[in-house]
């Protein structure tokens, strides 16, 4: 199981483990955290499970494809390390990935 | 607390899974129930004529929430437990089994099923339709190299199923009633695009042909009969000829119906104490001045929200654009907004490099996309729909002219 911690666009931390082979969205939703809607499943095809990928970690999570960097173009609030979360596979090497979320989704 | 109000949902699909966890997420502490008719836990659909068919998705990808969480969230999940009906004096509903379980507030989340072909040998075992986990397993174990797969109906179930059926080896012949694919449902140009890149992978399309009945032998079907005369040998028949809302509970109990189950903006139906969400509503849709009943993950989830928040006491979610998505071999169809009523079309991209997009204006306003392997489009053009949005017919062709330019300039 891989640590990650969520924080909500208030500050609020949800510490969870998650299983490697979920994505980071998955991970998300199946614990119920808040801030993340997903409303596709996973699919790439709404941006709505956006988040912001702690600096110490960007390295380690990849670079997001020209599929998810183009969803990503319309998001609200992009930044740098901004990600689609369902595109973020979990690996045993993301353990104690620290993730940000925005204020909302749509 | 003994202060809350007591919710019961009924339907324990996608969306009512998702008004149960968003409660939970919204603070609402009040006893939650969650009745479902379905052996298993609130499951996505969507995978199921994807990804799960394809065996890319497990069990456990497709369930909402973990078995458990139910429990350690304080939601009561009763299962396999169809509902027989509702006493809205009693504020009580009775399951099959004679239990009777109170409420304060109801969330009807009943869904729909797949529409039934009445012809002679819809009832042989073989033939299949496609809705709920069950369906997906017999469709799965039934599908396998060389298997003859007879797809009834051209709609988003039968294509999606058809290029994942193919992808494990099936033969596969599409009959459709109209002269088009997705007839009731996208564009001609978005029709005839996905007709002839399913010809380009081996599907065989009957168009304009109405099916009269399956041939059987043994009980199990072995053909599909056509009007005009033609027998097509099939191993399975798959059904996929649109979805009927089930609003027998709520015609029960008196409720306002249409074409489903009549709510208003915030998903509460005739009955102040009753909401309704997801596929078995007929709601109002403010961008375009008029009701209608969607069938999508994205209306489910909207109008989950909306319950949910009126129920926790939280504002209204701003109200959203209706959308789509389907994947289907290498393409990606994402679709935003309502096309009819449109008085001009307009194709942006490369439909030779399956890369495109169909936007539909009226009186100059955007009103719908169709994007196909193209993000930004889609993504853009959803924004300008939110936003009414009136285009310049000439720039939105204009590929030079990046879609964020289009989508800022107005």
């Amino acid at each position: 199981m891989a640590k990650i911690t969520y924080i909500e666009h208030d500050g609020r931390e949800h510490e969870v483990e998650v299983r490697p082979g979920l994505s980071v969205m998955e991970g998300a939703v199946k614990n119920n955290i808040p801030g993340i809607d997903a409303d596709c499943g996973g699919a790439c095809a709404c941006a709505t499970c956006h988040v912001y990928v702690d600096d110490a970690w960007r390295e380690r999570t990849g670079k997001a494809s020209a599929m998810e960097e183009s969803m990503l173009d319309f998001a609200d609030e992009v930044e740098p390390n901004s990600r689609l979360s369902c595109q973020i596979r979990v690996t045993a090497e993301l353990d104690g990935l620290v993730v940000r979320l925005p204020e909302r989704q749509h | 607390m003994s202060d809350s109000p007591r919710v019961l949902i009924v339907g324990a699909g996608h969306a009512g899974g998702t008004a149960a966890a968003l409660l939970r997420q919204y603070g609402f502490e009040g006893p939650i129930a969650l009745v479902g008719e379905e052996p298993i836990p609130p499951y996505q659909r969507p995978p199921l004529s994807k990804a799960w068919l394809k065996g890319e998705a497990d069990e456990d990808a497709l369930t909402l929430k973990p078995a458990e969480w139910y429990a350690e969230a304080g939601v009561d999940l009763w299962l396999a437990a169809p509902v027989a009906s509702i006493d809205r004096a009693d504020r009580k509903v009775t399951l099959s089994d004679g239990e009777r379980l109170p409420y304060d507030i109801l969330i009807l989340a009943t869904g729909a099923r797949a529409r039934p072909l009445p012809v002679a040998g819809a009832d042989l075992s073989g033939v299949l339709s496609l809705r709920s986990a069950a369906d997906a397993e017999a469709l799965k174990t039934a599908l396998g190299p060389g298997k003859r797969i007879v797809v009834v109906g051209g709609g988003y179930v039968g294509l999606e199923a058809a290029a994942s059926a193919l992808a494990l080896g099936a033969e596969i012949t599409v009959v459709e009633r109209e002269d088009r694919v997705l007839a009731r449902v996208a564009s001609r140009t978005l029709s005839s695009f996905f007709q002839d890149y399913h010809q380009t992978q081996g599907v065989t399309f009957h168009l304009g042909a109405r099916v009269t009945g399956f041939d059987g032998v043994d009980g199990k079907v072995t053909a599909v009969r056509l009007a005009d005369g033609a027998t097509l040998p099939c191993d399975v028949a798959l059904v996929g000829i649109g979805a009927l809302p089930n609003v027998e509970l709520a015609a029960g109990c008196g409720l306002a119906l249409a074409d489903g189950i009549v709510v208003d903006g915030e998903a509460r139906t005739s009955d102040p104490a009753i909401f309704a969400i997801g596929d078995c509503t007929w709601r109002p849709m403010p961008l375009y001045g008029r009701e209608l009943r969607l069938e999508s993950v994205p209306n489910a989830l909207e109008q989950a929200k909306q319950a949910a928040s009126a129920i926790a006491g939280r504002a209204p979610p701003p109200s959203e654009v209706p959308w789509f998505w389907s994947d289907q071999y290498d393409l990606k169809l994402q679709m935003a907004g309502l096309a009819d009523g449109a008085d001009e079309i307009v194709v942006r991209g490369d439909q030779a490099a399956g890369r495109f997009a169909v936007f539909h204006l009226r009186e100059g306003v955007l009103t719908a996309v169709e994007a196909v392997n193209a993000p930004p489009e889609f993504m853009g053009g959803r924004q300008m729909i939110g936003r009414q949005a009136r285009v310049d017919p000439a720039k939105l062709a204009d590929t030079a002219v990046s879609m964020k330019e289009v989508a800022a300039g107005q």
